[in-house]
């Protein structure tokens, strides 16, 4: 009967102590860091501040689509920047030439007033002797500054292709990129790309109105495939390529892809057949 | 042989042509029959109910009254127990674990209970049959409904199969005991058992234990059959006590568990196969007023099943596929006697959780495990109530019964919810359906004339596989199986009938069934959809046919030449058609069986012949082919020793003597069946 009353004691202290201290938890927090959840891939110093680049999931820059986050702190007194205008500019120094990438611009996310945000499609990796920096242009406090950083742009763990890059049968060279799935499931998956024309080394437009078909395989698997899969349309509000991935199973995928412009002529890709078991043009998945 | 290829030509014919025809023998059989043959009534004894129901039982475990001769082949498994019914026929995908088929319809057309508690299979691929969790010395008889008349457990459309467990149930038997041994020589099984048990008028407890192991077999001709081995044991504890003279609680626990079994059909074999099964009940003399014999019980099982290729050579990928089924049911029964009613009411529920997955490993060692569920959680929470009257019409008796069961399922895990989706996006999480059944049977006598006749309507569920299931590999047609959780429920219309004629010396009788099935489940190939499994050629969705017709008709005969010395024969004819006339398929051949036996009491013999003709119908398009005729002989000798008190059983027998090679309908992938084999069996019984 002791034991039993201890026990009850004991269990109605802790409840009582668990739930002073959630009472606790329910006061507003003053100090918000927007950037908590976040990981800080780069931090750039430079002319009494310090540029921050955040990337929500990644842990560096890789090859491929990369949304980014940044922001300036004042080193004098660690305080950030409200409204800063910013803009962004990488540059691949290769052996023999250099080139830049497709980027959007950096505007300020809608949360935080002290956050912009944009993304950067790298369509190669770094290595010994060559390598990617990016310069910013920002104002703030009226004063224009400049500041160009080296970076280390990797190709990702898994080693699987997220960006292809290609000379489509106009002659015209193109850059495609997948945005989503960032975490793919055994489900339907909203699928997102990107498509950008190569204009120029330094010039990279975005690319509307044109279609990417979409046949998702298993290789291990004697090709499998699945059903209900939608192909990708271009979406004007968010200037991106919107389809639907069916995947049946956990496991390395290749999507098979067919880049088509907007008479519907084939620009890239190849039908899967018996004989031809996958596209020149296509993405990679493993989850 | 000549005259059975006549009389299946003849049958084929009348099949194939007139097809309503034998819907109208039938009915005709049921309505004028009876009006014509009003002659001489005869008032039924009441110990009836085996005869108004067309059940069929078999004895499984005879030690108890020493009636070892009745049975051909103690020790045998369970599988062959139910293969003698002359209504229920084995599939076989190797040695052990055969499914049990009733009117030729497979375990989801089925209500397959232990002592009524619900229990299914762990396996997505039809391993474990819910009989290859129990073992021989679990059981005193089984109990072999057709149609609409088991629906006492649970919905069915094919007819239900109860196993009845063995128990002391407070007999003044005291302490007995028997080890019993046996061994084959095909493929080297050898078995052994022992039990001990106790019964007074206040307590029982049985206790066994049985182990089982065989190498692979050899067929006809002495071909390995490779990967057909098992090994297993079941060990099995049945208790009673008297609360007060009219009350006693009761409880019983099976574990079993088969490991490295070999499945020669199959691209797989098990590792693991394990059920534990357990109750507890309640029994009253008398519940409220005149309501009488009330018998509950609690139940759980769990059944866990680990499938294993890692033993085959060049398997294409090589993967895991566990599969788990958790059971949680009860039932309460009570029984009515009202002038000339006898009722029987019960109420019964369960709650089963269903989960399969499967894990492949790519050749390329760099490549992430390919995962998927292939049942998706699935949770079935099921409630009934049955209601059955006996009634006594002067002269005649007719049985009325009802089921009622509503049956909700849940797909309990997102992941499966999710992968289903990707077939059927407005999926529901959640459904529920209504499940009936009404059946009436009649049964009147003149002597030496019987008639049964009978009318039904009954429906069932989809099965978790059928509703849920996710590319599951079919190896008989080579197509990876898709379920469809919006099928509608299979409804049956079912008419059976009998007549027997009984002469103190002679016994026949003719019996048929047919079902009109509309909304029959089968799968349909889908030819936008592409392969999982590698070499598979095609992928499946299981739709709703719009109907199936099935129709079986046996033809029973025994005569007693001299008191000690029996013949008795059967010949079956059976066909099953879909609404555009195609052939369903495994629906058995026109088969037959022949026996004589020998029994004194004290020595036994009985040579015995079955076999099967031609297969004529048959559906390529679910990979069968033709089977050929075959003919098998066995012969088997019994003789009982005693010693003072204690009596010793042996049996000694040869099986398809004359080691032809064969397979029948219902082996998958044509695996051929045993060839010659020995066996002797040895029971020791301490009284």
């Amino acid at each position: 009967m002791k034991t039993i009353k201890l026990v009850l004691v004991t269990f109605v202290a802790t409840l009582g102590l668990s739930s002073c201290s959630s009472d606790g938890d329910d006061t507003p927090k003053i100090d918000v860091n927007p950037m908590a959840e976040f990981n800080l891939i780069s931090n750039i110093v430079a002319n009494g501040h310090s540029l921050e680049l955040y990337s929500e999931g990644k842990t560096g820059f890789t090859t491929g689509y990369n949304q980014l986050f940044v922001r300036i702190k004042n080193n004098a007194d660690d305080t950030y920047y409200s409204n800063p205008e910013i803009t962004w500019k990488p540059v691949m120094h290769m052996m023999s030439m250099e080139h830049s990438c497709p980027i959007s611009g950096l505007s300020i996310s809608n949360d935080y007033d002290t956050v912009a945000t944009g993304y950067i499609v790298f369509q190669m990796p770094g290595n010994a002797d060559e390598f990617w920096d990016i310069t910013f242009t920002y104002e703030v406090e009226g004063q224009e500054f400049s500041v160009t950083e080296t970076i280390d742009v990797t190709a990702p763990i898994d080693d699987k292709q997220r960006v292809s890059v290609f000379m489509g049968s106009d002659d015209v060279r193109y850059v495609l990129a997948m945005v989503e799935p960032k975490d793919p499931e055994v489900a339907v998956n909203d699928i997102t790309a990107m498509l950008f024309k190569m204009e120029s080394m330094m010039s990279f437009p975005l690319v509307e109105n044109y279609t990417v078909t979409l046949d998702p395989r298993m290789p291990g698997m004697g090709n499998h495939s699945s059903p209900n899969n939608e192909d990708l349309t271009y979406d004007a509000t968010t200037k991106s390529y919107k389809g639907k991935l069916s995947l049946t199973m956990t496991g390395y995928w290749k999507l098979n892809l067919k880049l088509l412009n907007s008479t519907g002529e084939v620009l890239k890709g190849e039908d899967i057949t018996e004989e031809n078991e996958a596209s020149s043009l296509y993405f990679e998945l493993e989850f | 042989m000549n005259i059975i290829k006549c009389v299946h030509k003849v049958c084929t014919i009348l099949m194939e042509t007139s097809r309503p025809i034998y819907i109208w023998v039938l009915l005709l059989g049921i309505f004028i029959l009876p009006i014509n043959i009003g002659a001489q009534e005869l008032v039924l004894h009441k110990d009836s109910i085996i005869t108004i129901n067309l059940d069929e039982v078999i004895l499984i475990w005879a030690r108890k009254t020493l009636d070892y001769h009745r049975q051909p082949k103690p020790l045998s498994t369970l599988d062959e127990y139910l293969e003698s019914s002359k209504k229920v026929d084995m599939v076989k995908r190797g040695a052990y674990a055969w499914e049990p088929t009733l009117n030729n319809m497979f375990s989801e057309r089925l209500s397959v209970t232990i002592d009524g508690m619900r229990i299914f299979g762990a396996c997505t691929d039809k391993m474990d049959p819910v009989t290859s969790y129990v073992d021989v010395s679990n059981l005193s008889q089984a109990h072999i409904a057709s149609g609409q008349q088991g629906t006492e457990h649970g919905n069915t459309i094919g007819g239900a199969i109860n196993l009845e467990l063995d128990r002391g149930n407070f007999k003044e038997t005291g302490l007995y005991g028997g080890v019993e041994t046996g061994f084959e020589s095909n493929n080297q099984m050898s078995v052994v058992g022992a039990e001990i048990n106790y019964s007074d008028s206040n307590y029982y407890v049985d206790t066994d234990i049985i182990y089982r192991k065989a190498e692979n077999y050899f067929a006809g001709g002495d071909e390995e059959v490779e990967f057909s081995q098992f090994e297993k044991y079941n060990f099995s504890a049945n208790g009673g006590y008297k609360l007060a003279e009219d009350q006693a609680l009761t409880a019983s626990l099976i574990y079993d568990e088969a490991r490295d079994v070999g499945y020669p059909a199959l691209t797989m074999d098990v590792s693991l196969a394990r059920a534990i099964i357990a109750s507890v009940g309640f029994e009253q003399d008398a519940l409220w007023g005149s309501l009488n014999n009330w018998k509950s019980k609690l139940y759980f099982n769990k059944v866990t099943h680990v499938m294993d290729d890692t033993k085959r050579p060049d398997v294409p990928i090589h993967m895991d596929m566990p599969g788990w089924s958790n059971t949680y049911g009860f039932y309460s029964q009570a029984a009515l006697k009202a002038k000339k009613h006898q009722f029987l009411y019960k109420i019964d529920g369960f709650y089963n959780k269903s989960l399969a997955e499967m894990t492949m490993y790519p050749n390329d060692p760099n490549e992430l495990p390919m995962f998927m569920l292939t049942w998706p959680d699935v949770r079935t929470a099921n409630g009934g109530v049955y209601a059955e009257d006996e009634l006594d019409l002067n002269g005649s008796f007719l049985k009325l019964a009802t089921r009622l069961t509503v049956q909700n399922q849940n797909v309990a895990d997102d992941f499966g919810l999710n992968s289903l989706r990707i077939f059927y996006p407005e999926m529901e999480k959640s459904k529920t359906r209504f499940l009936k059944s009404i059946s009436g049977q009649w049964h009147k006598m003149w002597m030496p004339w019987h008639f049964n006749a009978g009318l039904s309507y009954g429906d069932r569920a989809p099965s978790v596989t059928e509703g849920y299931g996710f590319y599951l590999f079919n190896s008989f047609d080579n197509h990876d199986y898709i379920g469809d959780p919006g099928l509608a429920n299979e409804k049956s219309m079912e008419a059976n009938t009998k007549i027997s004629w009984e002469k103190s010396k002679f016994k026949l009788s003719a019996e048929a069934n047919f079902f009109h099935i509309a909304d029959y489940i089968i799968g349909e190939i889908d030819p936008s959809l592409s392969v999982m499994t590698i070499g598979a050629e095609g992928v499946k969705i299981y739709k709703n046919l719009e109907y199936a017709q099935l129709f079986n008709t046996s033809l029973d005969m025994e005569y007693t030449i001299l008191p000690e010395l029996k013949w008795s024969g059967l010949v079956s004819y059976h066909r099953g058609t879909d609404n555009n006339g195609g052939n369903i398929p495994f629906i058995s051949p026109f088969s037959y069986r022949s026996g004589l036996q020998f029994d004194n009491r004290s020595f036994s013999a009985a040579l015995r012949i079955t076999g099967a003709g031609k297969q004529m119908n048959y559906n390529p398009e679910f990979g069968e082919d033709q089977t050929q005729a075959y003919t098998v002989c066995s012969l088997t000798f019994g003789k009982t020793f005693k010693f003072n008190n204690d009596s010793m059983y042996a049996k000694f027998g040869v099986e398809n003597i004359f080691d032809e090679y064969y397979s029948t309908y219902t082996d998958w992938k044509n695996i051929p069946r045993m060839g010659r084999n020995f066996f002797l069996t040895l029971s020791y019984s301490i009284n």
